[in-house]
């Protein structure tokens, strides 16, 4: 996703030490190749110290999570659902070893082969969900600042309410309803996506409706409106544009959260069957019998995996936020960047 | 001149303060009308949401009758009439105040509600102390380190506190501390022993700690505790995360303000800058954002009860949903929209309290 709105002159280089210098960095700003004006790359390049050392983190375990998901098939060495080979039965709760680097479960899987397989499920949940939400929370909400009147009331009282409700009990009463419960890999997969994307298109529409409803009263749209451009131009050309600054963040925010949901509805019951997908949630849910005698392993490392998969997104997200927010922004000359804010 | 200018200075506070104090009854009305639409919403979709799958005796019955046997199940019960009618019979026994009773174990759902609603209640209070006892002090000393390695440490943790899922936190408390060091239960709410002495309890609360502080029986008070230190430490850790963050990024803008710089060059001690000048500001986002995490905590209840088989709302929700008890699970899910509302509501009047302009 590329933003259309070139960065603020004073908020591009934060390298530079004084305003007479920015200036012309700032020229030389939009004359760079497009590719380092994308959204990660221009924060990486922008960024310094700390806050550069934990986007690259995020960024890395990112790369290593859309990797795992795409080389599966190359990287585990089991199938998610194979509990023998050769026709030898694995064995239940075995510690890891070396034909079991990560152990067994007590049905015999190896953890390993599913850790690398529920990658699979993590992304395909995350990418439908994200982005349904953001095609549907991004329509209502430019429609409802838009159009106004009694629909944007209903919209935004429905919205709130949704919004107030514990995501959580949304999505299993959504997954219920979608899957009845249980459920096949891409049924499953689907379902549990459709559950994410209820709770999360309040998000998108509250921001768009509220940048929509400030960018309503802009000259630049009254313009539009004397010159007799249509309402459907109008949204998409100079409403939508214009409005979509904050999506990054939230973008992955809802990336991270659609990996903790997909695996608590897992882990409450509610989630994908484990012969059709590898899903850590409903792993950690057998583990928990396991770790009252001891046994670490089953429920040890598919929980790291969702732990560092949600780090790596929300890193990104945060560090991006920080990196937008001339605020938090660190800048390598302390002194100078005061003196910049107050400009 | 001067005096009339004096008279319109000394004035102004006044006046504003009288307007504002009316504007607050009429905002906390409005404020609190609001909680209706909120609370019929959501009962409305989980109403008709559970019913897009069938009714709950098919769910329950469906394999094991024959199909004039369900039928007639069916129409003892009234799920044979239009889906309309059952609907605003739910809602006229809602405005009575009757909830129904549930399918699976036959108890009115009213029960249900106080029984496990006050052991989620007293989790969360837990948590909330927990979050607010890490969350708090970190977050100012992540915010006075600012970029530097102590701030660099707790952001990650923060961060970590987050990401990691409430039942992956309890099951690793579970394996360090009642498995590895045996110091605490593994799950639970009392031990076999606390539960005989608190069934011979004339009129038990339904908070154990309470029952077991009138008591006065120390055992029992050390038993309800312990098996509560573990359900609070990890639902905490999650909310204290978000609490720290908070702390943190409100300090870092509050003591950027020209008084906090006006006030170092006064001579204050850098430590009364950060607790008396940068947290009080600071803190009033938090409470605000406190309203929405109340809806995030019970999210995480679910599943830290869940983890420690702790009897609240949460467990029993999803016990209830796994049994397609949709007359429990309405109840609960309206119950606890009710509990999100009204805390909502309660930290709405006290950010417009704090802060005048939150006012409309």
């Amino acid at each position: 996703m590329t933003l259309s709105n070139p960065e603020p002159p004073g908020e591009d280089d934060p390298g530079a030490t004084d305003l007479a210098a920015e200036a012309g960095d700032a020229s030389v700003a939009r004359r760079r190749p497009w590719y380092l004006r994308l959204p990660i790359i221009s924060h990486l390049r922008g960024s310094v110290g700390l806050q550069r050392g934990m986007l690259i983190t995020g960024v890395v375990l990112v790369v290593v999570l859309l990797l795992s998901a795409l080389l599966a098939p190359l990287l585990a060495p089991y199938g998610f659902a194979q509990t023998s080979e050769d026709g030898v039965r694995f064995g239940t709760q075995e510690p890891p070893s070396a034909a079991h680097l990560l152990g067994t479960t007590v049905t015999g899987f190896d953890v390993l082969s599913r850790v690398i397989w529920g990658t699979r499920t993590a992304v395909a949940v995350m990418a439908c969900a994200v982005t349904a939400s953001l095609f549907l929370g991004v329509a209502l909400g430019l429609l409802s600042g838009y159009v106004g009147g009694w629909l944007d009331r209903v919209l935004v009282m429905v919205a709130d309410a949704v919004y107030a409700f514990p995501a959580l009990l949304l999505a299993i009463v959504m997954s219920i309803t979608i899957s009845g419960g249980q459920s096949g890999a891409w049924s499953g997969i689907l379902a549990a996506a459709i559950s994410i994307t209820v709770v999360f298109i309040p998000q998108y529409f509250r921001v768009i409706r509220a940048e929509v409803v400030r960018l309503k009263a802009e000259p630049f749209v009254e313009a539009a409106k004397v010159v007799g451009t249509g309402h459907r131009r109008i949204m998409g050309t100079h409403l939508l544009r214009n409005a979509t600054r904050t999506l990054p963040l939230i973008f992955t925010l809802n990336a991270s959260e659609s990996i903790l949901t997909l695996a608590a509805l897992g882990f409450l019951g509610f989630g994908i069957e484990p012969t059709s997908a590898a899903e850590w949630g409903y792993d950690l849910n057998r583990a928990m019998a396991d770790a009252t005698s001891g046994i670490w392993w089953t429920g040890m490392f598919p929980g790291l995996a969702i732990a560092l998969a949600v780090l790596g997104v929300t890193l990104v997200g945060e560090s991006i936020n920080d990196l937008n927010d001339p605020r938090l922004r660190t800048r390598r000359r302390r002194r100078g960047a005061r003196k910049k804010v107050a400009a | 001149m001067s005096t009339a200018l004096e008279n319109e200075v000394e004035d102004a506070p006044r006046r504003t303060s009288k307007r504002a104090s009316g504007g607050l009854g009429r905002y906390v009305l409005v404020r609190f009308l609001l909680i209706i639409p909120t609370i019929f919403i959501l009962m409305t979709m989980v109403f008709f949401l559970m019913r897009i799958t069938g009714d709950p005796i098919t769910a329950a019955l469906g394999g094991r009758l024959t199909p004039d046997q369900l039928a007639e199940r069916r129409a003892e019960a009234g799920y044979d009439r239009p889906l309309l009618v059952q609907y605003l019979d739910y809602l006229w026994g809602v405005l009575r105040g009757d909830f129904g009773t549930t399918y699976s174990d036959n108890t009115p759902v009213s029960e249900v509600l106080t029984t496990y609603g006050a052991a989620t209640l007293e989790l969360v209070l837990y948590s909330l102390v927990v979050a607010l006892l890490l969350g708090v002090p970190l977050g100012m000393i992540a915010a006075r380190t600012r970029d530097r390695w102590p701030d660099a440490v707790l952001r990650i943790v923060a961060i970590l506190g987050y990401a990691t899922p409430v039942f992956f936190v309890g099951l690793l408390l579970k394996l360090i501390f009642s498995v590895g060091l045996g110091w605490l239960p593994v799950a639970g709410r009392l031990s076999t022993e606390g539960q005989i002495t608190m069934s011979r309890i004339l009129n038990p609360s339904p908070f154990y700690l309470l029952d077991a502080l009138r008591l006065g029986n120390t055992e029992l008070i050390v038993d309800a505790l312990s098996h509560a230190v573990l359900p609070a430490i990890a639902l905490g850790i999650l909310t204290g995360g978000i609490f720290l963050r908070l702390v943190r990024t409100n300090m870092i803008g509050t003591m950027e303000m020209q008084y906090i710089e006006s006030a170092r060059s006064r001579g204050v001690s850098e430590t009364r800058l950060t607790t008396r000048h940068g947290l009080r500001p600071a803190l009033i986002p938090i409470i605000t954002v406190m309203g929405m995490q109340i809806a995030l905590m019970l999210g995480g209840a679910v599943l830290t009860e869940t983890t420690f088989e702790w009897n609240g709302l949460g467990y029993m929700l999803a016990e209830y949903m796994k049994a397609r008890d949709y007359v429990a699970v309405q109840g609960i899910v309206m119950m606890l929209a009710v509990i999100v509302a009204i805390s909502n509501f309660v930290v709405d009047v006290i950010a417009a309290l704090i802060d005048p302009r939150v006012r409309y």
